[in-house]
């Protein structure tokens, strides 16, 4: 038996014994495999089977398994026999946001929740299992039990549309912890070895103290609004200060999904959107490059090579002049 | 346990202590039943889904990802670059507002004292520059990264106007930070820049008062873009923040291999 943590198993095995009648000492140390069984009238709690479908999904086929060091998903059989011993209590101790995930999706498997299954296509499946789940076990109300104590509860309603719905497509996933989480913490090391490195390297600029009286020649913006400086040195502000920024900047970008309704990913499928994003950054990136090296004195034209550099930025740590 | 003098060894009362710790109430209140924490970790596929479970990281992870999106070579991290150097500079930008003042005659010289006198104050404020400098650099290059990959193709739409969203609130947080040494170059450039602003046809004046507090660059606006740098635009984008990563979740994961 997989090592269920203690206090769950305690409070299953409380509930079990005040369903039983039987002392709590008895049931746990029969669930812990210590004891003899417990005489009961009528078997309730269920040991429920793997059933055949969920097997296949939850263990990936074996030819997309490709890396070794990767294990097969928590097993079907643990999953529930985790919900057996948490359901004489409450679900949503052993499954933190069931409950949530109920509200949500309407009738939905208490089951699903170990692999957190968001997508769409998912839930089919989830409910094709609740159904699995519900129906073996027994319908008859056991007798002889006293009042108010009931050992079975409805998990869930099954709507027939949902059932219809199935659609067993085996997903490829991996667990979070450690296959994603060692990579972010890797690149969280890599980011701040660079930062260190470059602010051991690079030092800040502090120029002289503010002075309202003295504009620097040329005064530039920062670098990411070098390249609307740029615009706004070849078009009337009006143009390149606001239309260009506002409306293709922020209204623009937020309006491309919608503009862009070709379903498909593939980069084959989508060559005018990424000509044109292309187009986009090379854009920006030529403006801002022209603002940053190739705009000296009252922001005219100038080679770096032979006038020097005005930016200011990196000027504690390049000696441009 | 007695060792062979009749008394208690050290590492045996350390240990008796450590699992009395381990098993009393408070650390049972803290951890969640099947925390690893509290039961030890071995490698079983079930360990590892509850390191996730039983964690406050369940919030921002799921259990389970797709393959492929563990692959450095899909996302680059460049997401998650985003939000670590958004971390980094609310660390180290804590550390430079315990030695600045927001005012004309202070500014500059709290800058020059942390650049010369203060442990550490030159390292900080150039990691704090340079992490602002990389996040807009790195914000940019994930939204190149999500638009090559037509991530933001239902049901990501409304993914990509947040991102939107947090690449112009990124932009604001570096631009109202670039102004606080109250130097030249400081001065000159925020000047620059908000006067574009002052650009915008009808409320462009509007616009700069508000951000300047004034007509001018000034000792008013020196103050309004130190609150808005280190509490109005962080608390907004943290907002944002939460709802991008909610909304990759619940559109399911990271996009599909393409
Ligand atoms: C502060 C800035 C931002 C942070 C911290 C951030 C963070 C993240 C993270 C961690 C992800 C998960 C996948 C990945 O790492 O690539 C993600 C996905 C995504 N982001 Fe951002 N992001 C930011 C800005 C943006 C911007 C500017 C856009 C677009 C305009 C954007 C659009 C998206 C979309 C559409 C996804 C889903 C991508 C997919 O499913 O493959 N985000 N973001």
């Amino acid at each position: 038996m997989v090592d269920i943590p203690e206090s769950l198993l305690r409070r299953s095995a409380e509930a079990k014994a005040k369903a039983l009648g039987v002392p709590v000492e008895q049931v746990l140390a029969e669930m812990k495999g210590e004891g003899p069984a417990v005489e009961v009238p009528q078997a309730e709690i269920v040991e429920e089977a793997p059933f055949p479908d969920e097997q296949s999904r939850s263990e990936p086929p074996a030819e997309q398994v490709d890396d070794p060091v990767e294990e097969a998903p928590p097993s079907t059989e643990e999953v529930v026999e985790e919900v057996v011993a948490a359901s004489p209590s409450s679900d949503d101790e052993a499954f933190p946001s069931a409950a949530a995930e109920v509200e949500e999706r309407g009738p939905v498997a208490v089951e699903d929740k170990p692999e957190d299954s968001p997508t769409a296509e998912d839930h089919g499946t989830d409910n094709a299992k609740v159904a699995g789940l519900v129906s073996p076990r027994p319908s008859v109300p056991p007798t002889g039990l006293p009042d108010g104590v009931r050992t079975q509860r409805l998990l869930t309603v099954v709507k027939a549309r949902a059932i219809q719905d199935v659609k067993p497509e085996p997903q490829d996933k991996v667990n979070t912890w450690p296959h994603l989480m060692l990579v972010e913490f890797g690149a969280l090391l890599a980011i701040t070895a660079l930062l260190v490195i470059m602010a051991v390297v690079i030092h800040s600029p502090l120029l002289d103290p503010a002075n309202f009286n003295a504009t620097p020649n040329p005064s530039k913006a920062p670098w990411y609004f070098l390249g609307l400086q740029e615009l706004l040195s070849y078009f009337d502000p009006q143009i390149a200060g606001v239309t260009v920024p506002t409306i293709v900047g922020i209204i623009g970008f937020m309006m491309v999904p919608f503009v862009d309704r070709n379903p498909s990913t593939r980069p084959s499928d989508r060559k005018f959107a990424i000509l044109l994003y292309s187009i986009f950054i090379s854009g920006a990136a030529t403006l801002t490059i022209l603002g940053v090296l190739f705009r000296g004195r009252g922001f005219n034209f100038s080679y770096p090579w032979k006038d020097g550099i005005f930016f200011d930025d990196l000027k504690d740590w390049v000696d441009f002049e | 346990m007695a060792n062979r003098n009749g008394k208690t060894g050290l590492r045996d009362r350390i240990k008796e202590t450590n699992d009395k710790l381990w098993s009393s109430q408070v650390v049972g209140a803290i951890l969640r039943p099947g925390s690893p924490f509290k039961q030890g970790y071995s490698d079983s596929p079930r360990n590892r889904s509850y390191v996730v479970m039983n964690n406050v990281l369940y919030h921002l992870h799921p259990v389970k990802v797709k393959r492929h999106a563990v692959k450095l070579s899909y996302t680059l991290c460049l997401g998650g670059l985003s939000f670590f150097l958004f971390i980094h500079l609310t660390i180290t930008g804590i550390f430079l507002m315990f030695y600045y003042t927001p005012t004309a005659e202070l500014a500059y010289v709290n800058i020059q004292e942390l650049s010369t006198d203060i442990a550490f104050g030159s390292l900080v404020r150039n990691m704090h520059r340079w992490g602002a400098h990389l996040m807009v650099l790195s914000v940019f290059l994930h939204m190149s990264r999500v638009f090559y990959h037509g991530a933001y193709k239902p049901p990501r739409e409304f993914n990509w106007v947040i991102g939107v969203v947090l690449l112009f609130l990124t932009l604001l947080l570096s631009f109202s930070g670039y102004l606080l040494p109250w130097d030249q170059l400081a001065l000159w450039a925020v000047t620059v820049g908000t006067n574009m602003a002052g650009f915008v046809p009808v409320v462009g004046d509007q616009v700069k008062f508000v951000l300047l507090a004034d007509v001018e660059v000034s000792a008013a606006g020196l103050l309004r873009f130190y609150v808005l740098h280190v509490l109005f635009f962080p608390f907004i984008i943290v907002i944002f923040m939460s709802i991008h990563f909610w909304r990759v979740r619940k559109d399911g994961g990271i996009s599909g291999p393409l």
